[in-house]
């Protein structure tokens, strides 16, 4: 594949016919920017279900000066930046519109330091967040968020997304574990935002950025938090008869004044495809699963341990087993975090939903969620961050069917809805992109979302950096402007 | 009816009309902190946010607070049911601890301010009512603007609700005093302290958590220094509770700083390890903005108040 991309590449023309990329090509090194069919064929996706995207030249660069050539020189073009990391996000939020410059930053991906007095690493936006933690391990740190992607995810891409991952429940998501960023601001301009320091100078720059789903600028540095590795860990696999009662369960546990550092939950035809594609021991004939992990101080885990295992029999669990070595709680973990992988021996699409509930909601919502994928007659399986109350609805399927997408969209929409009713948000950790925007107004009034307008408009005032994702496009002008402004020569 | 973070709330509604949309306004809270960052220009008129607890859920671990309510009040009831926030308690309101986002100095126990907001109602210079963030503890659905108001002194809306992270109170909590200790050893051995205090000579420690991991963690520090256990009667009340009385000026610096502190400098100090925030007797000079970081924040304060008439005179850059 490589090999043909690459030949594609050298067969290409010298000049293009498009003035930007032949800047580009004459500002980077050749083989940093691509033009070739293919690739941007490639890079007009991401891990969503959405097409239509439009990616024009994409870039490699390999450092921040790269990175500020490639955005002055799109202004200076009138053309558009939408960044990118691995591709792996779920609501297309690094899908390219209007024929926009790529800026995929996978080969910025070295570790540039880790300072253990500081309790950070600085990291170029490339890098991959399980290797960070592969890196990190030995010295007796790890990075949190860990989210279900980390083999392939980037830490910029993480930053973008305010990623979460199930220990994200105790350690909370990316935002609680970025204190510096250095952005390529719209402009051009470079800037350091937040700081080492707890308390740093002026507005919490940092902090609006994390989670802009690369409507502000491009990262091309990033501190992360790096945390203690615990010296006690006590997985927990409780088995139950209903969702109800493993839901319960969860909501009970909080309630106890117990954080674990995770809570997970499967219902049985998911633990089912998972026990089949990974063998990690799961019960088949449980209605749902959840798996309970907490992590600290020996005498507190335990003590917690014992809490979690009663409160589960209190729920009628059936079963409650207490993982007996790292061999077997790395296998529970590994088939919880390949769940998604497993459902492709059942059908060939799926469409994975994001949406977080109050606790206390939760198995309410669950039994509306199944009562909605009846209606509509849509396979429905449910894995999810429950200790967050952050459901993930999997609803498979095959696309080929006639009238199938639709009904898979009107059951989507009706999940938004119900989790909406119950006090919920309409994203955990995918974020908006292109697929939740006819969502927003449904959370937020036309005077909330002017005022995220205000916010991305202060960054870059004319919305060319990611146009198109986040607020709807009745609420923010300039984007529309920014996409209609593409040359029409262009558009090849 | 789907859901949606409109408010219908009276009390809010009735601040919403009192703020106006015309003319230089600011809220005035306990006055713990009216000077930083400036104090609000002459002819400001003052305004107070609306009080009062709105819903608690301990096994949500949220609450939902008016801004105008003590931190006092938040924090008595919230141990009834055994829990806290990371808010620090100067004796001001929800709204002012937030809006200056100052850390309690047992920030490595509690988390950071920052971290804590889960969702704000403000005011804005128009005079609405904005929402951003969301009820629950899980939360990505657009632009974070609960983020960007931690810090900024009202200057970019003023407060007035806001949902708040809740943490268990932890069984056990024992803070230790040594005289010979290196506070930086203690720091690196121990896995969780809610504190680590230093005044250059004298180390404090805050452990929390099951009564037997704390005793484990003491144990930890034998080769490290002849620690004592501090009686709680001992413990100073009131704002930054901790062993040792606190100069005056906070200073924010690197952790790695800490090690490297001037007595010249800073006069008498008190370093919280770990964090790096430093009670000192001199003020902590002003950190100027890069070029580029003060454009995007003129720009910011711009966008949100066009006329300059939220908390005018303050400047969250000069904190």
């Amino acid at each position: 594949m490589l090999e043909k991309l690459r030949n594609l590449r050298r067969s290409e023309p010298q000049t293009t016919g498009d003035p930007f990329v032949d800047a580009l090509r004459a500002a980077l090194g050749p083989d940093q920017v691509r033009y070739d069919g293919a690739h941007r064929s490639l890079l007009s996706h991401d891990a969503s279900v959405f097409d239509g995207g439009n990616s024009g030249p994409v870039c490699y660069p390999t450092s921040t000066a790269d990175v500020q050539t490639i955005v002055r020189l799109a202004n200076d073009h009138g053309r558009n930046v939408v960044p990118r990391g691995a591709g792996t996000g779920l609501a297309g939020g690094a899908i390219p519109l209007g024929l926009p410059v790529v800026v995929a930053v996978t080969r910025m991906d070295r570790i540039l330091e880790v300072d253990p007095v500081n309790r950070v690493a600085w990291v170029e936006p490339g890098v991959v967040n399980l290797d960070l933690t592969r890196h990190l391990t030995p010295m007796g740190f790890h990075f949190a968020p860990d989210p279900s992607s980390q083999q392939v995810c980037t830490i910029a891409g993480n930053v973008a997304n305010n990623s979460g991952g199930p220990h994200c429940l105790a350690y909370g998501v990316t935002n609680a574990h970025v204190v510096a960023l250095e952005v390529v601001l719209p402009s051009g301009d470079v800037a350091m935002l937040g700081g080492l320091e707890p308390e740093p100078q002026g507005l919490d720059l940092r902090g609006a950025f994390v989670g802009s789903e690369g409507t502000l600028g491009v990262i091309t540095k990033v501190a992360v938090r790096i945390t203690r590795n615990r010296p006690a860990v006590r997985t927990l696999l409780l088995s139950f008869g209903s969702v109800r009662d493993a839901a319960n369960t969860v909501s009970d546990v909080i309630a106890a004044g117990i954080v674990p550092a995770a809570m997970e939950v499967m219902d049985q035809p998911i633990t089912r495809a998972v026990e089949n594609y990974v063998g990690a021991g799961y019960p088949l004939d449980a209605a749902a699963v959840l798996l309970a992990e907490v992590d600290g101080l020996a005498a507190g885990v335990d003590i917690d341990a014992d809490r979690i295992g009663e409160i589960g029999r209190a729920n009628n669990a059936t079963d409650v087993r207490l993982a007996g070595s790292e061999t077997e709680r790395a296998l529970l973990w590994k088939g919880r975090k390949t769940a998604f992988g497993a459902i492709a021996q059942i059908a060939p699409d799926y469409y994975l939903h994001d949406t977080v509930v109050p606790r206390s909601a939760l198995a309410d919502v669950l039994t509306e969620i199944y009562a909605i994928a009846d209606r509509h007659d849509v396979l429905v399986m449910n894995v999810f961050h429950a200790g967050d109350g952050n459901l993930h609805p999997l609803l498979i399927f095959d696309g080929r069917e006639e009238g199938m997408m639709e009904r898979v969209h009107a059951a989507g929409a009706e999940i938004i809805t119900a989790s909406l009713d119950a006090g919920g948000v309409l994203s955990g950790e995918h974020g908006i992109g292109v697929e939740k925007q006819q969502f927003m107004e449904r959370m937020f009034t036309d005077d909330d979302l002017d005022h995220q307008n205000r916010l991305r408009q202060a960054f870059d005032p004319g919305c060319r950096t990611n146009p198109g994702k986040v607020i709807p496009s009745g609420h923010s002008c300039a984007d529309i402007q920014a996409l209609r402004s593409i040359p029409r020569e262009v558009w090849v | 009816m789907t859901a949606t973070l409109a408010t219908s709330d009276p009390v809010l509604l009735d601040f919403a009309e009192e703020v106006g949309d015309t003319g230089p306004v600011a809220v005035e809270g306990g006055r713990t902190r009216w000077s930083l960052g400036g104090s609000p220009a002459e002819g400001t008129r003052l305004v107070r946010a609306p009080t009062g607890l709105v819903d608690y859920a301990p096994d949500e671990m949220t609450v939902t607070v008016r801004a105008g309510t003590t931190v006092a009040e938040l924090h008595a009831a919230l141990a009834e049911k055994g829990q806290r926030t990371a808010l620090t308690d100067r004796g001001g309101t929800v709204g002012g601890a937030l809006a200056v986002g100052e850390n309690d100095l047992r920030a490595l126990g509690r988390g950071l301010v920052r971290n804590s907001l889960l969702q704000i109602r403000y005011v804005s210079a128009e005079g609405r009512i904005i929402s951003s963030g969301g009820p629950t503890v899980k939360n990505v659905s657009g632009f974070d603007l609960p983020r960007l108001m931690v810090g900024s002194l009202g200057t970019l809306g003023l407060l007035a609700e806001a949902i708040i992270r809740t943490n268990p109170i932890p069984p056990v909590s024992q803070w230790l005093a040594a005289g010979d200790a290196d506070p930086f050893a203690a720091y690196d051995r121990l896995l969780a302290p809610s504190a680590v205090l230093w005044d250059g000579a004298s180390t404090w420690i805050q452990l929390e958590g099951h009564g037997q991991d704390v005793a484990d963690q003491q144990r930890l520090l034998d080769d490290i220094g002849h620690f004592t256990e501090v009686p709680a009667s001992e413990v100073g009340e009131g704002p930054d509770p901790c062993p040792v009385a606190l100069p005056d000026h906070r200073w924010s610096l690197a952790p790695g700083e800490l090690a490297s502190l001037e007595r010249g400098e800073l006069g008498r100090f008190v370093a919280v390890i770990g964090l790096g925030l430093v009670f000192a007797d001199r003020p902590q000079p002003v950190r100027p903005l890069s070029p580029e970081v003060a454009e995007v924040s003129g720009r910011l304060k711009q966008n949100f108040d066009p006329t300059g008439r939220l908390n005018p005179g303050r400047d969250p850059g000069r904190k």
